[in-house]
This record gives structure tokens, C-alpha cells and sequence, in this order.
């Protein structure tokens, strides 16, 4: 646990007026479920933007399993080990549940053209095999038996399940998933949940912005809390829950009395 | 049709697609036969549905596969029709001594090696004039290539002078016709009781290709760089993070459509003997789009059937209209050409209006338990 696999620090964003992200520094160490919580608003996605090349920071370093990176190409970053799901899902919505697993594969495959209009013996077996790889991803996630299916006409739940199958197939060191339970019920929760733990027993960290509040406490080994851009607080989930600053962000302070609202309105 | 092959497929499944097969190859032998007898016109009609087929399939890589709205496609089909024209015609060594000097027997390129080469240079040409739009989308994207479009066109006309190369708006004449295994096309050529004339010959060579592209179209859309076409087509940055380098493979889209139009130019070139700037305008690149989006974008089997329904149509109408109208009324009201352009714009507004994904759409894929 002592090693650290991803490490970022002093990472800031600012689109015009807002500061997005003001000098954020954490570690996720290896083999681990990392959450990263905070308010609406608080810089999560900006931060998975921006770590996942996605966006370019203004400033900071990054460095994955030791070796520091620049996050300027999203392209790059998959191939260095980083792969994401969206908070608002991004599937290929035309393609079949195993299309979208079989792209996934791409970055760690490649024929190409040639390959593709000669049938040569090492396309067919690339291919045999990356047909093969996403249909264990499918059967892994949940998905079996769906692999023909539109990913447009999957359930919600199985459209989540769905890509983080198709970011697995990119072999990634590190998961980064953006709000995988949001519009999940609670059975559909309860099953992400082995899921996540079952990709961590495999030996891919995961980094997880989750709103629901018991499934990150019980599923997290650390936590970073985010507030306007800004880290707050980080630790463990026990520490989290009884840090007055994280209290105060997501509650608020004592209101003033209602007297002198209504007096200024 | 998105298996690999002999995985999970039956043998009854098998015998099936070999029966499907053995018809297909059979019809595609037989049409010109049983067209003949409408008169070689019609023939010739075929001939050029062959290669707004070949231009279809083409276009359909760039806009169905890749889902980038291309408005100047033309371009390619013209490089490889004047790529054709120069190498197998006495303009260069008429106009260039030094050409005549090296070929003495003129410039007689075999059509083999007129296709392959054809394919290459339309192919680099279309990551050439791919690259600068690479950042480019949608409307902006489309407006990029039409001007890149008309630009070839516009040298084509132009090319003739301080340097005649391409003989500007008269065009190039006597193209070598096609001359394969000891048959030339010009001649035709007598098969026992058959007598096959060049158009027969040139159908056969043309429907030949369209299977050879078939069967690359197909093969292309299977496979990781076809899936990755269509990944940038769904979602670009989906695509982006999940490591597929979109600009790299919008390249190659853009070649390979590229390609198959060189190849349907060089044809183009051979078959007709003369090419001339103005078969290379805007609105040949607009009808083609409108093949594939017609057909049904990013599905093979309806792109091509888009293709025959618009280069047919607008002939059917042509023989159909002034004798229906001498004997619906007597008399010809209306000029054919008015008619037809009416009845042609009309049927295309009513095909968007209620089949909006084309006449043959990808079939949509449901729980297959």
C-alpha cells in the first residue's frame, strides 16, 4: 500500500473567472478503490478531465506508477495505463454491447488496414482474440447474453456496467470511474459494489467519484474531499466522516437567524 | 454478417450462403443478357451505376463508416480519371519532347497497373486534403472539403497552360480503352456463339471490381480499424479516451474512401476514352452523398442499392416520360428534362420524409437469446 500508483500534485484549472481546480495534490496507491467526493461543483469531473488529458491544466505534475506523464492527449493517457467511464455515459450508441468492448481493445491491438482487407493469419488471430477478451469483459460486468444488443437499447444500469467493461478492455492500471451508480437502483447498487471489488482483487486501482455516500464509505480504502476546487480533507472513510471541514462543506454553516434574512429581502 | 466467418455459423447456415452466393454470381452474369434486350442503352446505364456504386462505397467509408460529412469526394474520382487519361493517351508525349523521348511507343499504361496506382495516389491524396480538417466537424467540415473539391476541378480546367498538362476545359482524348489478357475492349470479343461487345466486356470489368470493393468494404467495417471508424462516428471523445488515435484513423478513412474512387476514375477514364473537367463537378459529388445517404448511411447492402436506384431512376425516367404523356394526353405537355427533375427531387424529399435512415438501414440489433 506504500507505493503510490497515481500521484498528482499542485494541479489548478481555471476557465475564465473560475477556478476549477486550485492546486490539488493526491495519491492513489496501488491496489486500492480511491474515492473522490465532494459537492456539486466541487471539480471531481474537472479533475478526471484533466488527468485524462481530456482538458489541459494550468499547472501541475502527474506521475503514474513512478513514472511522471503529461496528460495533454487522452489517446496517450489510455495508452499509458488511465481509463475512464463518463458521469453522462458515452457509449458507441449504434454499435453492439460487444463492438463497444471490442473498441476498447484498440489501443492494445494493431492491425491495421492491410491486415484488415488481406485476412493475413496474425489479423484473424488478433482478432479471434479480441472477440474472445470482450466476451469474458461482457460476462465479468454482468452483461452476458447481451453482447448482441445495442448498447442504445441496454438498460441504464447495464449502459454503466457496459463501460466500465469497455475501459477495462483497455488494460488500464488505474480505473477512473465518474458517478458509476448514479440512476442505479438499489439491487443494480448492491452488484456494482462486487463488481469494483472484484476489479480491485484483479489488481486494477480504481478512482471513484461517487455521490452515494454508502457505497463510497463502504467500498473506499482513502478519500480525497473536494470544495470549490480545492482539497479539504483526505483520509480514511472514518476520518472523512467525522471531519468538521467536510461537515461544513456539504452542510453548511449555522445559518444566520431568520429574522435578518427576511429583514433584507 | 458481423460474425467471423465459421464461428457459430451452421451448416445449413453455410449451404444457405452458398446458395445465396451461386444466384448472386449467376444474376450478376446474366443482367447484361437479359438487359440486352431493352437495347445496349440500358447497358450502358448499368455500366454507370457500376461506378457510382464503386463512388458510393467509397464516400460511404468517409461519411457512413467514420461519420465525416464529405462534400468534395468527386475530387478523388477525377484524379484517378486524369491519372489514367495522361498515362494511357498521346497528350503528354505530344506536349512534353522529353516524355515522347523516354517512351517512344508513347504511353500505354496497362489498366492492372493504371488501378493499382489510381488507388495509391487518390488514397494519399485523401489524407492530404484530410489532414487540414482533422479538427473540423459537421457543417464545417463539409464546407472544407466542397472547396477543397472544386479547387481539383478548378486545376483540372486550369492545367493547361504556362505547361499544358491536363488540356484545360477541352479535356483529354483518345484514352487507351481497356486491353486485358489479350482482349481488347474496344474491339469486343467473340466467345463461341457469344458475341461480347465492349460494353459487355466493360460491364464484366466493372462488376468485377464492385465485388472486389464489396468485399473490402465489408471486410474493413469488421475490424478494429472499421470499429474505430465508427467509435469516432458515435462519440469522438469517447473514442479519444479509450485510446484511439482519431487522427491517425480519420486519416485513414479518408484515404481508403479516397482510394475506391481513384479506382472508379481510372475506369471512368478507360471506358469512355475522354475525360473533361466538367464530369467532375459539385453536383456529382452531392448525388453520390445523396446515394449513400439514400441507401442508408454505413450499411453496405443499402449504399449499394442507393446507388443503382439513382443512377436507374433518372434513365427510367427519361425513357418513361414523354411516351406516357403522348398517351395519357395526346400530346407532350411538359419537357422531359422539367419532369424529370421534378419527379426525381419529389421521390428524394419523400424517401427522407418517412425512411429518414435510408431505404435499407442498418438493421437494429436486439437481444439475440
Amino acid at each position: 500500500m506504500s507505493t503510490s500508483l497515481l500521484r498528482i500534485s499542485g494541479v489548478s484549472k481555471r476557465f475564465g473567472g473560475l477556478q476549477a481546480l486550485d492546486s490539488v495534490a493526491l495519491s492513489v496507491p496501488g491496489n486500492s478503490i480511491y474515492g473522490l467526493i465532494g459537492p456539486n461543483g466541487a471539480g471531481k469531473t474537472s479533475l478526471f478531465n484533466v488527468i485524462t488529458g481530456l482538458y489541459q491544466p494550468d499547472g501541475g505534475e502527474f506521475s503514474l506508477n513512478g513514472l511522471s506523464f503529461k496528460p495533454d492527449n487522452p489517446t496517450r493517457v489510455a495508452e499509458l495505463g488511465i481509463a475512464r467511464t463518463f458521469q453522462n455515459i458515452r457509449l458507441f450508441g449504434a454499435m453492439s454491447a460487444l463492438e463497444n468492448v471490442m473498441v476498447g481493445r484498440h489501443v492494445r491491438t494493431r492491425q491495421g488496414a492491410f491486415g484488415a482487407v488481406f485476412r493475413t493469419r496474425q489479423q484473424r488471430s488478433e482478432e479471434a482474440a479480441i472477440r474472445q477478451k470482450a466476451f469474458e469483459l461482457l460476462n465479468f460486468v454482468g452483461l452476458t447474453g447481451k453482447a448482441e444488443q445495442t448498447a442504445n437499447t441496454l438498460s441504464y444500469g447495464d449502459q454503466r456496467r457496459l463501460e466500465i467493461a469497455r475501459a477495462l478492455a483497455t488494460e488500464p492500471l488505474l480505473l477512473a470511474l465518474d458517478e458509476p451508480a448514479a440512476g442505479m437502483n438499489a439491487t443494480e447498487k448492491l452488484a456494482l459494489r462486487d463488481l469494483l471489488q472484484a476489479i480491485k482483487r484483479q489488481g486494477t486501482s480504481i478512482l471513484l467519484i461517487e455521490h452515494d455516500v454508502k457505497l463510497v464509505m463502504g467500498l473506499c480504502d482513502a478519500l480525497t474531499v473536494l470544495d470549490y476546487g480545492k482539497v479539504i480533507a483526505q483520509g480514511s472513510p472514518g476520518e472523512i466522516q467525522r471531519n468538521a471541514a467536510v461537515i461544513q462543506a456539504y452542510l453548511g454553516t449555522a445559518a444566520p437567524s431568520a429574522n435578518s434574512e427576511s429583514n433584507h429581502v | 454478417m458481423t460474425s467471423a466467418p465459421f464461428s457459430g455459423i451452421t451448416a445449413s447456415h453455410n449451404s444457405k450462403r452458398a446458395a445465396g452466393l451461386t444466384f448472386l454470381i449467376i444474376a450478376i452474369v446474366a443482367l447484361p443478357w437479359v438487359l440486352g434486350w431493352g437495347g445496349t442503352s440500358w447497358l450502358r446505364i448499368l455500366n454507370f451505376a457500376l461506378l457510382y456504386v464503386m463512388l458510393s462505397l467509397g464516400l460511404n467509408i468517409v461519411v457512413g463508416f467514420a461519420g465525416l460529412l464529405d462534400l468534395g469526394y468527386i475530387a478523388f474520382y477525377a484524379l484517378g480519371a486524369y491519372l489514367y487519361a495522361l498515362l494511357a493517351s498521346p497528350h503528354l508525349t505530344e506536349q512534353f519532347p522529353a516524355i515522347a523521348a523516354l517512351f517512344p511507343s508513347g504511353l500505354h499504361i496497362p489498366i492492372l497497373a493504371a488501378l493499382v496506382i489510381a488507388a495509391l495516389v487518390a488514397g494519399i491524396f485523401g489524407a492530404l486534403l484530410g489532414a487540414p480538417t482533422l479538427k473540423l466537424r459537421g457543417d464545417y467540415l463539409a464546407i472544407v472539403t466542397l472547396g477543397f473539391g472544386e479547387i481539383i476541378r478548378i486545376f483540372m480546367n486550369n492545367l493547361n497552360a504556362p505547361y499544358n498538362i491536363t488540356n484545360g476545359p477541352q479535356g483529354i482524348n483518345m484514352v487507351d480503352p481497356v486491353s486485358l489478357a489479350g482482349i481488347d475492349f474496344a474491339k469486343g470479343w467473340v466467345m463461341g456463339p457469344l458475341t461480347l461487345t465492349p460494353t459487355h466486356l466493360y460491364y464484366y470489368l466493372f462488376a468485377l471490381l464492385v465485388v472486389l470493393i464489396v468485399l473490402v468494404s465489408f471486410r474493413l467495417q469488421n475490424s478494429r480499424l472499421g470499429r474505430a471508424w465508427m467509435a469516432i462516428r458515435e462519440d469522438e471523445i469517447a473514442a479519444k479516451a479509450m485510446g484511439i488515435n482519431t487522427r491517425n484513423v480519420k486519416l485513414m478513412a479518408f484515404a481508403m474512401g479516397a482510394s475506391f474512387g481513384g479506382v472508379a476514375g481510372a475506369l471512368f477514364a478507360a471506358s469512355q476514352g475522354f475525360v473533361s473537367p466538367e464530369s467532375f463537378g459539385l453536383m456529382e459529388s452531392l448525388v453520390i452523398l445523396s446515394m449513400v445517404v439514400l441507401g442508408g448511411m454505413g450499411h453496405i447492402p443499402g449504399v449499394i442499392l442507393g446507388a443503382l436506384l439513382l443512377s436507374g431512376f433518372p434513365e427510367l425516367l427519361r425513357a418513361v416520360v414523354i411516351p406516357l404523356q403522348q398517351s395519357l394526353f395526346g400530346k407532350v405537355l411538359m419537357d422531359a428534362e422539367i419532369i424529370r427533375s421534378l419527379i426525381y427531387g419529389v421521390a428524394m424529399v419523400a424517401v427522407m420524409r418517412f425512411k429518414p435512415a435510408g431505404l435499407w438501414p442498418t438493421p437494429k440489433r436486439e437481444a439475440a437469446q
